[in-house]
């Protein structure tokens, strides 16, 4: 696969490291009467649904980006390449 | 008209026998010239087998090629290309080629089929393993693989273009043709060693002159390009995502060659034309294996490009035109009522009977049962052809082939020449490049009328290869396994080392045909890569033995090897791991004295390859609060701090020091192992997290070379390094002090006082490239203290004295608590994985313990589990583990930590220690896990 980083351009997948699922961006708020239960499905649960997907990818051979790569999982097509810290600085 | 060069006259062998072919010719070619028609033996049954095909698809010549000691098992003699001292020898028999014991198999042959081995080597169970597997597998299967080291070297490279041409018959040249004259970077690939595809094997007429003058002109053409790579002897074995191409390039079939053999491409194309062609059918009737049987377009490959006649006497077997170019003295015509019912000639055919009953004399078959495009490429990202009945066989489908892939020639289904160039034509002007006047050609069509197997009482082969014949299809369905991918998997049909290439559409009709349903009802099956084999070796490349993964030096290495170090892999790093002197007996006697010595006068220590993360901004001091469960942001600068970081489900991540050398700077050490996975981790958290926060992460760890000094002199002999300007007397430089200095006249130098060992200790770095001199500087020095170097065992035995949790205590199941750190959680504020450690499931009241064995003689291992004397030895009753275990030095006995539960209110309670692994089972004795000097006193002097 080809990642094209919004930085660096179109590099090789072999370059990055892959964590998973995006909503591991939205960390509970560990002060809410609820964070138990929050903090387990933020741990735990994933939707796990076939298609369209965003997920995070480090650039670790690269220059360390985190990246929100929004790509089909079930054909591979990847059609938004983000740097993490830039959506996480939006929706925070 | 050829493409072999009778000027020139190689030497080879074949099973010990010597010949001659020429230049241009493969292995099969001159085997044929010479005669030898019996060149293997078949699978399963070791029916004798002659060459059947002229390229990739040959099922049956399947060849070991030696040398340099050693041989190459499962080569096709149709792409082996004939070299001087070739030394090809046939495979898979018992005795020779010609006289194969094995081949009794042949004769017990009703037994032998589909799925017999579920049937009838059930009973007695026990015999399986010892007795038929062993059997069978001496008996069944290809060539021998040999476990001697490859001597041979493989290479990777990578390339981009504009556009990859798959297939370098009319249609990819035309094609290339036009996009390199448009100045498109273009890569032109083809399997063969040479250009052209069914150029070189029919006797074609283009633009009214030898279709060979065409091509050598093209060829010329494309070479003199510098925008276009022709890479023959290339085959693009795979497809990937992204317009990725896996293609592998042969320099020589020769074992034992200097420089690499084969080439690994990794190739990025922006667009790429399939135009892999076709593949010829086989027709199956009764003993269609026989040698001397081939398929038509071999017949004129052999022909045309090799000057070589597959038989004096030939029948061609045709359902259609395109079979009819094939020189024959028999024509039998399925279109008209005529097909072939039996063979004679066990080594080689004699003769033929016809339906007519008629029986004629040849010495050879031609077969054409039709074509089937070479759609291998279109399935690797799950693409499925479709089949088209008027051609009768499977073409892609245009919906849902490889993004940016086009498909044209006969592996799109067009089988005219001019067709063929047509279509090359349309593509490249939908690619934006130049066309030009297709040239003229011939246009005849392919008149197929559908002909796949005889039905008859003997067998016909569908699967030369794995030696499925009509019968097993046909059985496989009796017994109930009628969906395609049973059939596949019940009689093997199509999963052999050639894939199916001329069997799986054969088997799939007559699979529709046992089953009254059409052919695509029947269904079909995919391709997956490799579409021709490809070797280990040019996968591994240059990674191979000490070059599989990188090796980390320290910067101590040379003087640790000159000092007897005996080094131990710790992940990519090489570690001193002791330092044996003479008369030392063994490794025990090594550690013990480093031990012994460091706690008497100092040693020191190689702590490199700890991690090492330069944190620094305004926020630095708020962000070490989050990833730490302790508080660093009150660190004052001067000062180091032991610092434990969670993962967010909980769970104990790393520990290390961080030491503050201003308001806006941090020194973050990790463990070795975790270096690169904590460095991740902040980076996630400072990134994705935090991302609004003044901070900045480096990784250091290469950058400085990094030395613990440990011992009651350690200060006295840092003092002799350290320039005079620095005062670290225990005044000026406290425990757990640290500061920016320079060492021996001027050499910019950290210090932290920080012990691992539970001495007097200090951790010393320099800027990496002054390493192997400080140690020696500081050895030189040292002389007078008799100070040592110690290795990594000393540093273990040293920290569990000294009740330090390392990586078999931090092993991804314990939490704060159960490590002892509880109170450094921080209450006033959040960190990663603060809230679920406090889940149910992991407040528990597992602590981590100190254990002695009672009898002082007797050796604790690791991994034994702790048990009361009035429970039972089962896992229900089980109280704990033993982590770490040493010999200590310092206390002449065994010590060992581990984790009991209620371990923090058991101290002096005396249990059982069981470890049925190694059978030592011992009376130990609950004790504080600080073995040595509880206090800290030594710590701080």
């Amino acid at each position: 696969m080809i990642i094209n980083h919004p930085l660096l351009g179109p590099r090789d997948a072999s370059e990055f490291s892959y964590l998973g699922d995006a909503s591991l961006m939205h960390r509970p708020n560990p002060k809410s009467e609820t964070a138990a239960l929050e903090f387990y499905e933020y741990q735990y649960l994933r939707k796990n649904t076939s298609g369209e997907m965003r997920e995070l990818w480090f650039h670790e051979q690269g220059d360390r980006s985190w990246l929100v790569v929004t790509r089909n999982i079930s054909t591979h097509e990847i059609t938004k390449v983000e740097l993490a810290r830039d959506v996480a600085r939006s929706t925070s | 008209m050829s493409f072999i060069d009778k000027s020139q006259t190689l030497n080879f062998t074949f099973d010990g026998k010597d010949y001659q072919g020429f230049e241009g010719d493969t292995l099969a070619s001159a085997l044929l010239r010479a005669d030898v028609k019996v060149v293997a033996r078949s699978f399963k049954y070791h029916r004798p087998r002659g060459i059947m095909g002229a390229g990739s698809e040959e099922p049956n010549a399947l060849v070991e090629i030696h040398g340099a000691g050693t041989c190459e098992p499962n080569r096709r003699a149709t792409t082996i290309k004939l070299f001087d001292g070739l030394d090809a020898r046939s495979q898979n028999h018992m005795g020779s080629v010609n006289f194969d014991l094995l081949a009794l198999n042949d004769f017990i042959h009703p037994f032998l089929a589909a799925g017999f081995y579920y049937k009838t080597f059930m009973w007695p169970k026990a015999f399986w393993e010892k007795l038929y597997e062993p059997v069978i597998r001496r008996a069944a299967g290809l060539g021998k693989l040999l476990t001697t080291a490859d001597p041979d070297s493989y290479d990777k490279g990578f390339l981009h273009c504009d556009l990859l041409i798959i297939g370098a018959g009319p249609a990819g040249l035309l094609t290339a043709l036009n996009a390199g004259r448009s100045g498109a970077h273009v890569i032109l690939a083809d399997e063969d060693f040479r250009m052209g595809g069914r150029l070189l094997s029919e006797s074609l007429e283009i633009d009214g002159g030898d279709a060979a003058d065409w091509l050598s002109q093209t060829i010329d053409e494309l070479e003199s390009l510098p925008n276009v790579r022709l890479m023959p002897r290339t085959s693009i074995y795979g497809v990937y995502d992204h317009g990725i191409y896996g293609g592998l390039e042969t320099i020589s079939d020769r074992i034992g060659v200097s420089g690499a053999k084969q080439i690994l491409w990794r190739i990025y194309a922006a667009q790429s034309v399939l135009a892999s062609g076709a593949t010829e059918r086989p027709i199956a009737f009764a003993n269609n294996d026989r040698p001397g049987i081939m398929l038509a377009s071999a017949v004129r490959s052999y022909a045309n490009r090799f000057d070589v006649t597959a038989g004096k006497n030939i029948a061609l077997l045709t359902n259609n035109d395109d079979g009819l170019r094939t020189r024959a003295e028999h024509i039998i015509d399925t279109r008209k009522d005529q097909h072939i019912v039996d063979v004679s000639g066990r080594k080689g055919v004699k003769s033929i009977t016809l339906n007519t009953g008629e029986k004629l004399n040849v010495d050879g078959v031609a077969m054409s049962g039709g074509w089937n495009p070479n759609v291998h490429l279109t399935c690797h990202k799950r693409g499925r052809p479709k089949w088209n009945e008027a051609l009768s066989c499977f073409v892609p489908d245009a919906v849902n082939l490889p993004t940016d892939m086009r498909v044209i020639g006969s592996a799109n289904g067009t089988f005219s020449t001019h067709g063929v160039f047509e279509e090359a034509n349309k593509t490249s002007k939908e690619l934006g490049y130049k066309t030009s006047d297709a040239p003229v050609t011939e246009d005849a069509p392919l008149n197929l009328s559908p002909f796949w197997f005889v039905n008859g009482k003997k067998r016909g082969w569908v699967d030369f290869q794995n030696d499925v014949t009509v019968k097993d299809i046909t059985l496989a369905h009796q017994e109930g396994f009628s969906s395609v991918e049973h059939v596949k998997r019940y009689t093997t049909l199509g999963m052999a080392t050639d894939q199916g290439k001329t069997s799986n559409v054969t088997g799939l009709a007559v699979l529709a045909d046992t089953t009254g349903r059409t052919i695509p009802e029947t269904g079909t099956t995919i391709f997956r890569p490799p579409y021709t084999p490809v070797p280990i070796g040019a996968f591994a490349g240059a990674h191979r033995g000490q070059h599989f993964k990188p090796t980390r030096l320290t910067p101590s290495h040379k003087y640790a090897a000159e000092t007897g170090a005996t080094f131990v892999e710790t992940g990519y790093w090489k570690r001193a791991q002791w330092f044996a002197r003479d008369g030392e007996q063994g490794w025990r006697d090594s550690v013990d004295r480093e031990v012994t010595m460091t706690r008497s006068s100092v040693g020191i220590c190689d702590v490199s390859t700890l991690g090492k993360i330069d944190i620094q901004g305004a926020d630095a001091g708020k962000f070490l609060n989050k990833v730490y469960v302790n508080t660093f942001s009150t660190l004052k600068p001067g000062k180091c701090r032991y610092g434990l970081m969670l993962r967010e489900d909980g769970i104990a991540m790393d520990d290390g020091t961080s030491a503050r050398l201003s308001e806006t700077h941090y020194i973050m050490t990790t463990t070795t192992a975790k270096a690169g996975p904590v460095f991740t981790h902040l980076e996630f958290c400072r990134q994705v997290l935090v991302p609004n926060m003044d901070v900045h992460l480096i990784s250091t760890t290469d950058q400085w070379a990094q030395f613990s000094v440990a011992g009651p002199n350690a200060r006295k002999l840092l003092q002799k390094i350290v320039d005079a300007e620095f005062d670290i007397s225990n005044e000026a430089f406290p425990y757990m002090a640290c500061g920016e200095i320079t060492v021996c006249g001027g050499l910019r130098a950290r210090l932290f006082r920080l012990s691992f060992s539970g001495e007097l200790a200090y951790e010393i770095s320099v800027p990496a490239r002054y390493g192997d001199a400080l140690i020696r500087e500081l050895m030189q020095q040292g002389e007078k203290f008799d100070a040592i170097m110690y290795g990594t065992e000393a540093l273990g035995v040293m920290r569990i004295e000294k009740g330090h949790a390392a990586g078999n205590e931090l092993d991804g199941r314990t939490t704060a608590a159960h490590l002892g750190l509880g109170g450094f959680v921080s209450k006033k504020k959040d960190c990663i994985g603060k809230v679920l450690s406090q889940r149910e499931g992991l407040a528990n009241d597992v602590r981590m313990v100190g254990v002695m064995p009672v009898n002082r003689k007797d050796r604790l291992t690791n991994g034994a589990h702790f048990m009361t004397f009035s429970d039972a030895e089962t896992p229900e009753n089980d109280q704990g583990h033993m982590s770490s275990v040493a010999w200590s030095p310092s206390l002449q006995s065994y010590i060992g930590l581990g984790f009991l539960k209620d371990g923090a209110n058991r101290k002096g309670e005396v249990i059982k220690a069981v470890d049925y692994m190694r059978n030592n089972h011992v009376e130990v004795k609950i004790v504080s896990a600080h073995f040595i000097d509880p206090d800290g006193e030594r710590l701080r002097v």
